[in-house]
């Protein structure tokens, strides 16, 4: 029980940030669509007020606002399910709602394999970007002028 | 630990229809209203109507206050709207009296201040039933000459509370009477005789 | 006496008319996705996200599409839409630091840990009309790929500089919660939360003008480009009923950090100071002109001579909001029937009684 958070946290994360194929993958993988849950919290729009830093590291202030979409549910097996995503996306939220309370009482091994293939993912559509940014990455070239 | 109890089925739609029927019995004080739009079940000792309310009107920057240790109407409130639930009336935006005997004196609700007096306490009071057209006399803004209500299990002394209140305007808190999904209501402009 | 007036409803239902039609434009033309907006007209979309103060590309490309490319009414839309919605939490301050950045220069030091990136700028372009982009479906030659990516974390420039106490150190962050401008009213003289919250959401034209201001007299700036970094962070937050912080998704930011000339003073060395820009997309006159006005207001809190509208937190603070702008401007278009006959009166007034006293002399 007390290894489950940091798997918890893992699985609440890859399934935010998972592309539509790869959480819907996910999601039939686990029979999210054969249980039955209680809605607790019928998934919400609402605001998240982002903050920065002052240069980064100093005083907090509020930067803006950004859309995020929640929703809870509770499993048959008494488990709460909650689930929070940024933008407008009801059934996103709700998918990861349902599997957080399913994979409370999943074997963890199986959870673990299927959010590290997950999190393999994002990594690979990250390291795409860093790719094509290390192409933009300047050489500089010493020019010798004068002698010696 | 208290068990959480579901929110709004659809909560744009019912929190606004709610809202609307709020505001039309705050306006209209005395007349009752029933509640349109999803109730869900509430969590005790809550009435529906009462629930519904908190569910559409509290958010994490109005703390509440209940009158008693009531785990499963706390972790809902907090669970849903993110409000911190608050031991000291004074300090709460919303207060829930659950029984009769729950009431404290009105004014140790916040009053708001002279600049601001909509920084004051909405008290939410239970009772076992409401009838327009008998019982209480009301006058004041909003009621066409005199307008009656009925309120079956009412606090003691909240006749003589209700004349203080209306005696601090523009200062003091709004009353919400709550029986089962009905709803009416006594703001602090409106005159009360038993 | 108050005459009230009514009327214009047809006039006005059909101006609304009008406007649909004139938005959709020539129908023999193909009409625009707002998906084709947040891919193909991503720094508008951005800028209308930053005024209006909101985070999310499909909403501003559907703002951006309602107003016809007005990025102010825009922003406006954004604005309007934001107060429909619960606020349910702050997020835990966004890390920079940890920035997956696609873009990412210093303009003081050439060889700085990471590298120098230029990812997809504008900057070097020749700015030459590009006859090709005319609605030619043309190859567009894919991005170019090196072996080496970019590291994960880019170390920020500034603490690494740090390090030698040639530049000022960030203070230390305050306690307690942050000024919220869409929840407290502005009252003079405000903290840097304050004004740095307003300036990301202000008018990307007025902040960088005043920005240029400074660097022009009208402040005391002789600022570098310490840093400007552009690419995504992730979106952190901490529900209540879950009780530790998780992802949500990630949002692209602009960060840019200036340094200036300080020659010293009784108290401190001379020295280089900083001021900070961070907004919404990729936006890097916003964030240069935020990082200079930064600058500005905080020489001003420092107690020095005031020398410019930059330094004036009333004047920077009041009217950097465009949304707000507008509401005043542009409300002068709005009847004024009343109020105008009555200036009329008072005017004609005034005329009569000089005539009487000219004729009475």
């Amino acid at each position: 029980m007390t290894e489950l958070p940091s798997l918890r946290v893992r699985w609440l994360q890859a399934l935010a940030l998972a592309s539509d194929a790869e959480a819907e993958r996910f999601g039939q993988s686990f029979g999210v669509g054969d249980a039955a849950f209680e809605l607790l919290r019928a998934p919400e729009v609402g605001l998240v007020m982002a903050r920065g830093r002052a240069g980064g590291t100093g005083t907090a202030f509020n930067l803006g606002e950004v859309t995020v979409t929640r929703c809870a549910v509770r499993s048959s097996g008494d488990r709460i399910g909650i689930g929070w995503v940024q933008g407008r996306r009801l059934e996103r939220a709700r998918l990861i709602a349902r599997l957080d309370a399913l994979l409370q009482s999943a074997p963890s091994k199986a959870v673990d394999a299927a959010v590290t293939e997950l999190e393999a993912a994002r990594a690979e559509r990250q390291a795409a970007t860093a790719r094509k940014a290390g192409a933009t990455r300047v050489e500089f070239f010493t020019l010798v002028r004068g002698e010696d | 630990m208290g068990r959480i109890a579901a929110g709004l089925a659809d909560p744009v739609h019912d929190a606004q229809m709610q809202f609307r029927d709020l505001l039309w019995a705050m306006s209209r004080p005395g007349s009752v209203v029933v509640l349109r739009g999803g109730l869900p079940a509430p969590p005790e000792p809550l009435v529906p109507a009462a629930y519904a309310l908190l569910l559409g009107l509290v958010d994490g920057e109005s703390p509440v206050w209940l009158d008693g240790d009531h785990p499963d109407a706390s972790r809902s409130i907090r669970f849903h709207t993110g409000a911190s639930m608050v031991a000291e009336p004074g300090q709460a935006a919303f207060a829930v009296v659950t029984r009769a005997s729950g009431l404290l004196p009105l004014e140790r609700f916040a009053q708001g201040s002279h600049d601001y007096p909509d920084r004051s306490c909405t008290v939410i009071l239970q009772v076992d039933h409401l009838a327009a057209g008998a019982g209480l006399k009301l006058r004041g803004p909003g009621i066409a000459g005199t307008a009656r209500l009925e309120i079956g299990g009412a606090p003691e002394g909240l006749v003589p509370g209700l004349q203080a209140n209306r005696r601090r305007f523009p200062l003091g808190v709004d009353l919400v009477l709550a029986a089962g999904r009905s709803i009416a209501c006594l703001p602090r402009s409106t005159d009360v005789e038993a | 006496m108050y005459v009230a007036v009514k009327g214009g409803e047809r006039a006005i239902r059909n101006a609304h008319r009008w406007l649909a039609e004139e938005r959709r434009g020539d129908p023999d033309l193909p009409e625009l996705d707002p998906a084709q907006l947040r891919e193909q007209l991503a720094l508008g979309c951005d800028r209308v996200m930053n005024e209006g103060s909101l985070y999310d590309p499909d909403l501003a490309a559907l703002a951006l599409k309602q107003a016809r490319g007005d990025t102010v009414e825009a922003a406006f839309l954004l604005r309007a839409f934001r107060t429909t919605l619960p606020r349910l939490l702050s997020s835990v301050p966004v890390e920079t630091a940890g920035m997956r950045v696609t873009r990412r220069v210093s303009a003081t030091f050439k060889d700085i840990p990471g590298g120098q990136i230029l990812g997809p700028t504008f900057d070097y372009t020749h700015r030459l009309l590009d006859e090709t982009l005319g609605g030619t479906d043309a190859e567009i030659a894919p991005a170019a790929v090196a072996e080496q990516p970019v590291d994960p974390v880019v170390p920020r420039v500034l603490d690494i500089l740090d390090a030698d106490g040639m530049i000022q150190p960030e203070p230390a962050a305050a306690e307690g919660e942050p000024t919220d401008l869409t929840r407290e009213p502005l009252l003079f003289p405000v903290g840097r939360d304050a004004w740095l919250q307003n300036l990301a959401r202000g008018d990307e034209g007025f902040v960088f003008a005043l920005g240029y201001s400074t660097q022009r007299g009208f402040g005391s700036t002789h600022p570098f480009v310490g840093e400007l970094r552009v690419g995504t962070v992730d979106l952190v937050v901490e529900p209540e009923e879950l009780g530790f912080p998780i992802v949500i998704g990630e949002v692209e930011l602009t960060e840019c950090e200036m340094v200036n000339q300080f020659l010293g003073s009784k108290t401190e060395p001379p020295q280089f100071t900083r001021g900070y820009g961070l907004v919404f997309g990729h936006q890097e006159r916003k964030a240069m002109g935020m990082a200079l006005v930064d600058r500005a207001l905080r020489n001003a809190a420092d107690g020095q001579e005031q020398r410019g509208p930059a330094m004036d937190q009333e004047f920077v603070l009041y009217h950097s909001d465009n949304v707000q702008a507008s509401g005043f401007v542009e409300h002068l278009k709005l009847p004024h029937y009343v109020d105008f006959q009555g200036e009329l009166e008072t005017i004609r007034r005034m005329r009569e009684a000089a005539a009487r006293e000219e004729g009475g002399e």
